[in-house]
């Protein structure tokens, strides 16, 4: 079987087409949604990149806090702004 | 779950690669946790790569004897905590959930790296400005950067290598702002032509593909212009102000050593970093230490101390020693690196009342000023006591106050409960004999 080389996600309820082997908060960027929002109301991106600073949390196939940085997309996974 | 083994290696950068093969070389079942999907560490990060970017050769060779080495790389798992004496547990997440594996060790070496340092400025929490390596490795995850105006500020070599790396991603770099001075820089830049053939190239290979990106030195952010998302850079030389428009802000002030697990196994710290003796061996009895956690040296240095800390967990005494002499050459250029890249204390005051210094919960500047010590503001305000258990706002308030962090405490990453709750650490006394 040929290697899938998109892969298709959820980000807020719209339909992203991905590389395969992104990133989800390079997704997140992709489409330009806050990965999280911050205490006091601030959109939030990913910042470090590499799993430290927690600022590209995100709600990932319903469960909430992930680190989207350390975390690849796969085919229909569901990406939500944490609010 | 817990498994056993004689050498457990903290980190899969090229110096826990280094550590990893030279132990599992002579004789040592070994095993090598990394909180990454792969490999690599950081300056080895994998990822997507663009046209025109190709995988760094010295990385396939330090792959490949790892791997036919014999030892056992395990990604994706963090290691948060230490159940009990001789063993540490690390949590990974997987598409069905998080669970958590304990490592019974006989010899430890942590090769933890560094991350950035990072300092508050108005406008440095808009999407749209990242960490300079930050940005990096999010390009390597696939965020397409093609035709976008970047601005890369900090300091520290890494803005080169970051600059030129988004270059070939297609990214437009319109200038790269270093706090450092001219003058300070130069003795660090002519000790780099006297020394290895090797960093000159990868100095040289920098500047062809950043011919027409200027490269200024002493001259730094002072804040990010935009409402919603960048649209330029504010930067001074510390005579006048401009504004440089850009969509993207990269920008990281040099680095600092992940001594966090270090710290909560009782290893001893001299000044920032993980004191070790010349078989790079801690103040605790069979754990050692190697790379940036033990001084900032980049990458040479990083693969010398991890195979002399590999060989010595391994017993191989001769065959470190023979390394002892390469690796202070490293040194030296890593006593050059910080003199060279030592920041100017106009950063401290970069910071307006109303700046956001801790990013987790939100606590501005004019907050914090008000206290006299992390502790003290860490109750009254919060700062520090989010996700990131203070590894931003940490390094900052170091820089803006001079206030150092308090003792470390498990777990080192926030830890789901059920996780622990599920696992067992059931220890047979056999186990944990040395
Ligand atoms: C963001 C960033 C980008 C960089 N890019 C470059 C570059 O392009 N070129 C260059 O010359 N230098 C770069 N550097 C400098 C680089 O750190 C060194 O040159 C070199 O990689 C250091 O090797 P190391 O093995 O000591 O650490 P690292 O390469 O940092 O490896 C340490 C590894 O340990 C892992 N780790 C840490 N704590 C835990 C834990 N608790 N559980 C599990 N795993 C853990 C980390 O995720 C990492 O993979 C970069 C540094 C940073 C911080
Ligand atoms: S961007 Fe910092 S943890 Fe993901």
């Amino acid at each position: 079987m040929p290697e899938r080389s998109t892969i298709t996600i959820h980000v807020n309820g719209h339909t992203v087409v991905v590389p395969a082997g992104s990133v989800v908060s390079a997704a997140l960027l992709a489409v330009g949604e806050p990965c999280r929002m911050s205490v006091s109301g601030e959109p939030r991106t990913a910042f470090c990149g590499m799993g430290i600073c927690f600022e590209c949390r995100a709600v990932i196939d319903g469960v909430a806090h992930q680190r989207t940085c350390q975390m690849l997309c796969h085919e229909g996974m569901s990406v939500e702004t944490q609010r | 779950m817990m498994r056993r083994t004689d050498v457990l290696v903290i980190g899969a950068g090229p110096a826990g690669i280094a550590a990893a093969t030279a132990a599992a070389k002579n004789g040592c079942s070994t095993i090598v946790l990394d909180d990454n999907v792969a490999a690599g560490g950081q300056i080895w990060r994998g990822g997507i790569d663009s046209a025109r970017t190709k995988e760094d050769p010295a990385k396939t060779k330090a792959i490949a004897a790892l791997r036919s080495s014999g030892a056992e790389i395990l990604a994706g798992r963090q290691v948060v905590d230490q159940p009990a004496p001789g063993v540490l547990r690390a949590v990974i997440t997987m598409a069905d959930g998080t669970r958590a594996e304990s490592f019974a060790w006989d010899r430890l070496i942590l090769a933890t790296g560094a991350r950035e340092r990072f300092l508050p400025f108005p406008g440095w929490t808009l999407p749209g400005v990242f960490g300079a390596g930050g940005l990096q490795a999010l390009v390597k995850g696939g965020f397409y950067v093609e035709g976008k105006r970047v601005v890369v500020a900090g300091s520290g070599p890494l803005l080169l290598a970051v600059a030129a790396h988004l270059q070939e991603y297609g990214a437009k770099v319109v200038a790269i702002a270093e706090q450092a001075p001219l003058r300070q820089l130069l003795p660090f830049a002519a000790s780099l032509l006297g020394s290895s053939l090797g960093k000159l190239l990868q100095g040289a290979r920098y500047r062809a593909s950043l011919a027409r990106t200027p490269y200024r030195m002493g001259c730094w952010p002072v804040a990010v212009e935009g409402e919603e998302s960048v649209r330029g850079v504010r930067l001074t030389n510390g005579r006048r102000v401009w504004s440089e428009p850009c969509d993207l802000l990269a920008c990281g002030f040099h680095l600092v050593p992940n001594t966090e697990l270090a710290e909560l196994l009782g290893c001893k710290l001299r000044g920032d970093f993980v004191e070790v003796n010349v078989r790079q061996q801690t103040s605790v009895a069979n754990v050692f230490c190697a790379g940036e956690p033990t001084g900032i040296a980049g990458l040479e240095a990083a693969l010398i101390q991890g195979e002399i800390a590999g060989l010595s967990a391994a017993g191989a005494a001769r065959e470190a020693s023979e390394l002892y002499g390469r690796r202070s050459r490293e040194q030296a250029f890593a006593r050059r690196l910080e003199a060279a890249f030592r920041l100017r204390p106009e950063l401290r005051s970069l910071a307006v009342p109303d700046t956001i210094v801790c990013r987790c919960e939100d606590v501005p500047f004019s907050q914090l000023q008000e206290h006299i010590s992390w502790t003290d503001a860490k109750l009254q305000t919060r700062c520090g006591m989010g996700p990131c258990q203070g590894r931003i706002c940490g390094s900052a308030v170091q820089t803006l106050f001079n206030w150092r962090a308090t003792s470390v405490r498990p777990p080192l990453f926030p830890v789901p409960l059920e996780v622990f709750d599920s696992e067992e650490i059931s220890i047979s006394p056999e186990t944990i004999v040395h």
